[in-house]
């Protein structure tokens, strides 16, 4: 008597298209997904708990490792988070060197998940294409901070160092090439049609279902709402800049996507702005920040919008030089959250796609 | 000179033997035995190479340079990786069919082999002439299914099982559009015969007067060696693999140079069929006949390669649906339009 049944198989933690070492313990029938069981923690590093026995400053360095490919960011989330509980003040051009440098992380990172997307649905040649403009980015970073990945260039109260002599000149240059890359992008991989029949209707996510599984970043936005806290709550001095927040219509895995296209056009809007109006900006990169480190006894939770959504920082103090507790709100590990329910119904390959389209970093996923 | 150069090496041979008084059967057997030895030698070669163009195609066209360190413009790259692959312990997993195991990748050549035995290279350049070559090709080159299966079942691993199934229901649903679309090719030769349909492409060549056979032809040759975008069988972001996931070392690169050899024989069959073999176009009858097969072979290959680099990967029931719902209908229609030509034409009597 012939019947069939589900079996289990599990997809990763050493598989190509899981984006690190995570895995999703399937149910399949046939080929069909049952159930998609992610477990995640094989990079575990007790991110949050070091923290508490290191000082304020020494932390720092630890946020680069959570979202290793937009570690500007993580820096920059931080960093606000004790300014805030410090009530520090951040000179101007400060302010401006981390909206230039944290954008251009934000372009690197968006700029890898379209080529690692690419990638996961097969195609090879959109990935190292978008590694060829990628290798641009990191080497100003590089030659701004002085290391590829793991920046630490934000400091309490200001950033580390001032742009180096003709920095800005030479980004202003990748600024003016970079609409032509994209639209190489999209000729390539965005307009292709096996691309399209591949993510379009596929992995569909409802702006309801996206707001109660607190979802943030391309994936919330892919779904329609219209919520970047850039624009939305702006921290820093984004009000100072004209661009707008893309949105998605169908909630899909194009949709998520191509608000990562679009964003970094968006990207490299606020940089051209950010280098025009930096120009007529000259002060200290540093505010005025005691020595020794000692924020006053409370908390506070600083947000920012980071590359793979709302990344938010909790920091509690107990007056002494390190940190009481810090808590992270990981945007890529909340956005994992609906991965089984998404997933459910679709093919393997779909579950591929369907990753690749939420973007997660395991680095900060794992924490 | 050049134009005769093997045909004048095997008819030395022959010579050779006459003189030597070896009887004419043991004579006939020798060469094919030469002839069929020279066949295998050039299929791996010919692999080797075609993996070392395959990364340069693919370096070139994502802006990098490609492997460029072992010999003059990395010619002995591949060369040496597979002498590296070959001294490499074979691991079997235990729960693995061992024969099958060990088998897959023992016969993954023999398909090719034999179908290159058939295949006119040049002018008087084939090793076997069969009047029903056409099937003898298509009957062959479906036998790969099999070795496939083999090696995926004999694996005992569940991504090897879901690439191998895949192989199965890719190869048989590609397989009905290929032969449909070559039949109007033979409608208008009346025969099956390489030599023959060749000869009959001396005016026009098949790619004329069959555009739409050759685009069905072409696509589902591409899916019937796995190649992107119908690459669902290692789909290395989905099954890591397919079938060759279990397999390390020399049986790894045997499935891996298989995947060449097949494009070789899809490009040599498609240059055949439909671009007039080994004839030369516009009268350049100075290249000898010889050249312009590989150069036409090389042209269709360098496709395949685009075609690699280029797409995505689609999914396993976009695969089915396209050939089921769009291939095979439109080759029918082919069949059945050729079919009316060829009535009209007769009945204007040209």
């Amino acid at each position: 008597m012939l019947r069939t049944e589900t079996y289990t198989m599990n997809f990763g933690p050493q598989h190509p298209a899981t984006h690190g070492v995570f895995q999703v313990v399937l149910t399949l029938d046939g080929e069909k997904i049952v159930k998609a069981e992610p477990v995640c923690g094989y990079l575990h590093r007790g991110i949050e708990k070091l923290a508490e026995s290191r000082t304020y400053q020494q932390v720092i360095p630890y946020t680069d490792r959570m979202d290793y490919l937009a570690s500007m960011l993580q820096n920059w989330g931080y960093v606000m988070a004790v300014e805030k509980l410090m009530g520090l003040e951040v000179p101007e051009r400060a302010e401006y060197l981390r909206v230039i440098s944290g954008e251009l992380s934000r372009l690197a990172s968006h700029v890898l998940a379209t080529g690692v997307y690419a990638l996961d649905v097969g195609g090879f040649t959109g990935f190292l294409l978008c590694f060829r403009e990628r290798e641009r980015m990191m080497d100003l970073l590089e030659e701004l901070t002085g290391s590829r990945m793991t920046f630490s260039y934000a400091r309490f109260g200001g950033v580390a160092d001032d742009a180096p002599e003709g920095w800005l000149e030479k980004l202003d240059k990748l600024m003016d090439d970079m609409p032509g890359y994209i639209d190489e992008y999209d000729g390539l991989i965005t307009g292709n049609e096996i691309f399209q029949a591949r993510t379009k209707q596929v992995g569909g996510l409802s702006p309801e279902t996206a707001i109660d599984y607190s979802l943030s970043g391309p994936v919330l936005r892919g779904s329609g709402i219209n919520y970047d806290l850039r624009k939305a709550k702006p921290y820093s001095i984004y009000d100072r800049f004209d661009f707008e927040v893309p949105v998605g219509k169908n909630g899909d895995c194009f949709d998520r996507y191509f608000c990562r296209v679009r964003e970094m056009r968006q990207s490299v809007r606020i940089i051209k702005q950010a280098i025009e109006q930096i120009k007529e900006i000259d002060g200290p990169i540093k505010g005025k920040v005691p020595k020794a480190l000692k924020p006053p006894k409370g908390d506070a939770y600083a947000e920012i919008e980071s590359s793979k959504g709302i990344l938010g920082f909790y920091v509690v103090s107990d007056g002494t030089n390190k940190p009481h507790r810090v808590h992270v709100r990981r945007p890529s590990f909340i956005n994992l959250g609906y991965l089984d329910e998404m997933s459910r119904g679709w093919l393997i390959a779909d579950l591929v796609a369907i990753l690749g389209s939420i973007d997660i970093v395991l680095g900060e996923v794992d924490c | 000179m050049l134009e005769n150069l093997f045909t004048n090496i095997a008819g030395l041979l022959r010579n050779l033997l006459d003189s030597a008084g070896v009887p004419p059967l043991w004579n006939d057997v020798t060469l094919l035995v030469v002839k069929l030895v020279a066949i295998l030698v050039f299929i791996l070669i010919n692999a080797l190479w075609l993996v070392l163009m395959e990364r340069k195609v693919a370096g070139y066209m994502q802006a990098r340079i490609g492997p460029n360190r072992v010999g003059p413009w990395g010619l002995l790259q591949t060369t040496c990786d597979i002498g590296k692959l070959i001294s490499k312990e074979i691991p079997i997993p235990k729960s693995a069919d061992k024969i099958l195991f060990l088998l897959a990748p023992a016969l993954v050549f023999v398909p090719p082999l034999m179908i290159f035995a058939a295949i006119p290279f040049g002018k008087d350049m084939v090793a076997l002439d069969l009047n029903i070559g056409l099937f003898y090709v298509f009957a062959l080159a479906s036998l790969t299914t099999i070795i496939f299966w083999m090696g995926g079942w004999g694996s005992n691993n569940k991504y090897s099982l879901l690439g191998s199934m895949r192989v199965v229901a890719q190869m048989v649903s590609y397989e009905l559009p290929m032969i449909l679309s070559v039949l109007g090719v033979i409608m208008l030769v009346g025969s099956m015969n390489l030599t023959e349909i060749i000869a009959a492409q001396q005016n026009m060549w098949f790619i004329v007067t069959q555009p739409i056979a050759f685009l069905i032809f072409f696509i589902a040759a591409v899916a019937e060696c796995n190649r992107t975008p119908f690459d669902l069988v290692e789909g290395e972001s989905e099954i890591i693999n397919g079938p060759y996931t279990e397999y390390g070392g020399m049986g790894f690169a045997m499935f891996f140079l298989a995947e060449y050899a097949s494009i070789m024989i899809i490009s040599a069959m498609a240059t055949t069929i439909f671009l007039g073999g080994w004839l030369a176009p516009f009268g350049l009858t100075f290249i000898p006949s010889w050249l312009w097969f590989f150069l036409k072979m090389y042209v269709l290959i360098f496709v395949v390669m685009w075609f690699r680099w280029t797409f995505p990967r689609i999914r396993v029931d976009q695969l089915m649906g396209f050939g089921w719902k769009i291939l095979v209908p439109l080759s029918l229609a082919n069949v059945f339009v050729t079919g009316i030509g060829m009535y009209i034409y007769r009945a204007i009597g040209w």
